[in-house]
């Protein structure tokens, strides 16, 4: 009588390589199927676009531009909706990796793919990928109606303002824009892979984007100089400015640079925590 | 043989709110990532107020390098620099003179690179007329009736106060008769058209005036300021202003020895620091002067900060706080106690006003004690490093870190409620950051929109109730940038509040409704 022996090591690797197809690419399918199929990602993902357009429309709506050099960035206010659906990113990406933890489902994802860097890996190209879809819509919606709006409120040649267009350093602000929702969801993905728990990891995440400026406000004007520099979000966000560029204490792409790094960081930080720990 | 039935020694339970209260608040203590969360909050409202956070020069260069702004007659912090072409009034008398003009120069920007130029102009509050002052020091107390640069003829006496006379601007066509009366300590400034017909402006007493007082005329002009082409921020400088007076008459006590001049408080005007000054042409006077006397006021280049400065750390309060709150709720959800607690105490409303009492209870006694020390000692060590802090009441002060701990009592609050509606940890933290922080950050700290929708974010959004932190008085008779980027708020302290806890209120009575419609 034989007792049937469940396939382990190597032989239940190979059934699964039978299929044809790289772990890596597995994991990352892995992932796709379970960020597409919570019903809050595409909630999420809509509210990045309509708050990204809405409040850059309202923002356009707001400024007046009454005469020539009335030192206004258009750009900038057209994609101001950026401040506020970066914490819809960070709440996506939280809840991508937090969400495993609170449910235990942490523990068959593991156990399904071992190679930990590689679940990180999957779920930060996943992430990654649909904000950068989503941002691009928002983005784009914002510069269409920053288009509209604002030379009707006096943002018009005859002031120096030629209408906002996809070219030149308007087309650094709106692609910049869309990088900086991308890494701001990778820094909170870092963040909540070490914290583990979401509304800790919200928290520190947006933490991290809003108090630097906040804080640099009541400092004397070297040390809030400096705190612009390494801060996520002010350094991050200069990627928008298409005016005054001479006044600031980073250029644009040194700026989204700065959060390149601080995602870079938490990305490590989140990696380490990951490999080290027990689920 | 007799079967005892068996009954608990527990005494049977009242079921009150209190042992609700009592339960949640043994769940509140026992939890250490809760009370470690509090503690995040506690610090860094300590960390970030105590640290070093400005420099400054005022006392650290020796005495002479002390900052001071003068005090009014009422202990007020006052601005008192003006000409004044002055003789000494010994006992009772009267000053009488026309203007002819008030003409002024204020600064031009729209030259550009070589620096401000100036042009001809003037501010709304540019002042020309008679005042009888108790002396030529700073602060000392007054009684004016002046011609003004828009807003016509106006009594005004000892800094703040102001009354109005006949409006319009003064021009040679169409002067105006000033006339000002002392009786005792009692001042009276009268107005006319043609010096005939007189009409009583305002009645001022004066305390502690010595018989003789130094009497005349003067001219004074605040700084001006203009709001950029965007509305979002302010540039300026000095500027000037000269009154044109004749037929002076004077009645009563005066002294016969000739008017003096004095620069009162030399304040620098725009032409390279000129302190004004005064010209006599057989009975013709034209005064220049440059400052103001009124009541100091903060703006965009006032002196000094605020107590409110000390208080920066709140922000990082809020978040750690928001976060607390939020979790108290969505951690039951998340164990499955949620069942347990509902089974205990099955009125579901009883159970959630027992969490925000324990949540605001704690919050507000972290809350009351941190910022009760950093503004206390924090403005201390604002002091040690050069920085001018305006000295507040001790009843405003009071009112700052009461107010200070109630914002985040009733933030945890509404992270309380909306993490009922939302029974997720990470939306209702960032909902209520979204809301709290994000408009303090459009409206206070780096203002991306004009004036217009800049006010209507701090009057109705839940960042409104900063303006319980403010200790900053607008003044009608003093132009300014009143915005909250220079610590004004356009409600009162506890109306802005007032709007934090409506927010409140609204997401209890959701989260409320929610809870008893939903399965648990």
């Amino acid at each position: 009588m034989s007792v049937p022996v469940l396939a382990s090591g190597p032989e239940a690797g190979a059934r699964f390589s039978a299929v044809g197809t790289r772990p890596s690419v597995t994991a990352l399918r892995a992932e796709w199927t379970k960020l597409r199929t919570l019903a809050g990602t595409w909630w999420l993902l809509l509210a990045v676009i309509a708050l990204t357009a809405a409040v850059g429309a309202g923002a356009a709506s707001a400024v007046t531009c009454q005469a020539a050099g009335c030192g206004q960035d258009p750009a900038k206010i057209a994609l101001s909706g950026i401040d506020l659906s970066q914490a819809v990113v960070a709440i996506l990406a939280v809840l991508a990796i937090s969400g495993e933890y609170s449910t235990g489902m942490i523990r068959t994802t593991l156990t399904a793919m071992p190679r930990r860097l590689s679940v990180l890996g999957a779920k930060a190209v996943a992430l990654t990928a649909l904000t950068l879809a989503a941002g691009a819509v928002g983005v784009l919606a914002s510069m269409l109606a920053g288009r509209l709006i604002l030379p009707g409120r006096g943002f018009t040649r005859l002031h120096g303002y030629p209408p906002l267009s996809l070219a030149g350093p308007d087309l650094r602000a709106a692609a910049g824009s869309v990088l900086y929702l991308a890494l701001v969801a990778l820094l909170a993905l870092g963040v909540a892979t070490a914290v583990r728990d979401s509304a800790v990891s919200i928290g520190l995440v947006l933490a991290l984007l809003y108090l630097f400026p906040v804080i640099a406000s009541a400092l004397n004007p070297h040390w809030s100089r400096h705190l612009e520099q390494i801060g996520p979000m002010s350094a991050g966000l200069t990627i928008q400015v298409t005016a005054g560029l001479r006044g600031l204490p980073l250029t644009p792409w040194q700026g989204l640079g700065v959060l390149a790094l601080w995602a870079a960081g938490a990305l490590l930080a989140g990696a380490a925590a990951l490999c080290l720990r027990d689920a | 043989m007799t079967d005892t039935l068996y009954r608990s020694q527990i005494q049977p339970g009242h079921d009150s709110f209190a042992q609700t209260v009592r339960a949640e608040w043994v769940k509140f203590r026992t939890v250490r990532g809760w009370v470690i969360g509090l503690a995040v909050a506690a610090l860094a409202i300590l960390a970030l107020g105590l640290g070093p956070s400005s420099q400054g020069s005022c006392g650290t260069n020796g005495p002479a390098s002390d900052c001071t702004q003068p005090l009014g007659p009422g202990g007020e912090q006052v601005t008192d620099s003006f000409y004044f072409a002055h003789r000494p009034l010994d006992g009772n008398g009267t000053i009488t003179v026309r203007v002819t003009s008030l003409t002024g120069q204020i600064p031009d920007f729209s030259g550009g690179s070589s620096g401000p130029q100036t042009r001809s102009g003037l501010v709304p509050w540019a002042k020309a007329g008679i005042i009888i002052k108790a002396s030529t020091t700073q602060g000392s107390a007054y009684a004016a009736m002046m011609v003004t640069g828009d807003h016509g003829v106006q009594m005004q006496y000892d800094y703040t106060g102001d009354a109005p006379g006949w409006a319009g601007a003064v021009s040679a066509a169409s002067p105006r008769w000033l006339r000002l009366t002392r009786s005792g300590d009692t001042f009276t400034g009268y107005d006319s058209a043609d010096g005939a017909h007189w009409a009583k402006v305002g009645v001022a007493t004066l305390t502690g005036l010595s018989s003789t007082v130094q009497g005349g005329l003067f001219a004074t002009s605040p700084p001006y300021w203009q709001a950029s082409g965007s509305g979002t921020s302010v540039t300026g400088g000095p500027s000037e202003a000269t009154g044109a007076f004749d037929h002076v008459s004077l009645i009563g006590g005066w002294s016969r020895t000739g008017w003096t001049g004095t620069a009162v408080g030399d304040a620098g005007g725009p032409a390279a620091g000129s302190p004004g000054g005064f010209q006599d042409a057989a009975g013709r006077f034209t005064v220049s002067g440059v400052g103001d006397i009124a009541p100091a006021v903060s703006g965009a280049a006032g002196l000094g900060v605020t107590i409110t400065q000390t208080l920066i750390g709140v922000f990082a309060g809020l978040i750690a706080v928001a976060v607390v709150g939020a979790m108290f709720m969505t951690a039951e959800y998340r164990r499955g106690l949620i069942r347990v607690t509902l089974a205990a105490t099955p009125g579901r409303g009883r159970v959630l006003a027992a969490k925000a009492v324990v949540i605001a209870a704690v919050t507000f006694a972290v809350g009351l004690a941190s910022s009760a020390i950093v503004v206390t000692v924090g403005q201390r060590v604002l002091r040690a490093h050069g920085v001018y802090v305006w000295p507040v009441t001790a009843l405003t002060e009071a009112r700052v870190i009461v107010g200070t701990a109630a914002v985040l009592a009733v933030t945890a609050v509404i992270a309380l409620a909306i993490g009922t509606i939302l029974r997720r940890g990470a939306g209702a933290v960032a909902a209520v950051i979204v809301v709290i922080v994000l408009p303090y950050l459009l409206t206070v700290t780096t203002p991306l929109l004009p004036a217009g929708p800049t006010d209507w974010l701090a009057r109705v959004t839940p960042a409104a109730a900063f303006a319980v932190q403010q200790t900053l008085i607008p003044y009608p008779q003093v132009d300014n940038a009143y915005v909250p980027s220079a610590g004004y708020y356009p409600l009162a302290p506890w109306a802005g509040l007032a709007v934090l806890c409506a927010w409140a209120a609204v997401a209890l009575a959701l989260a409320v409704w929610t809870l008893n419609r939903r399965d648990a």
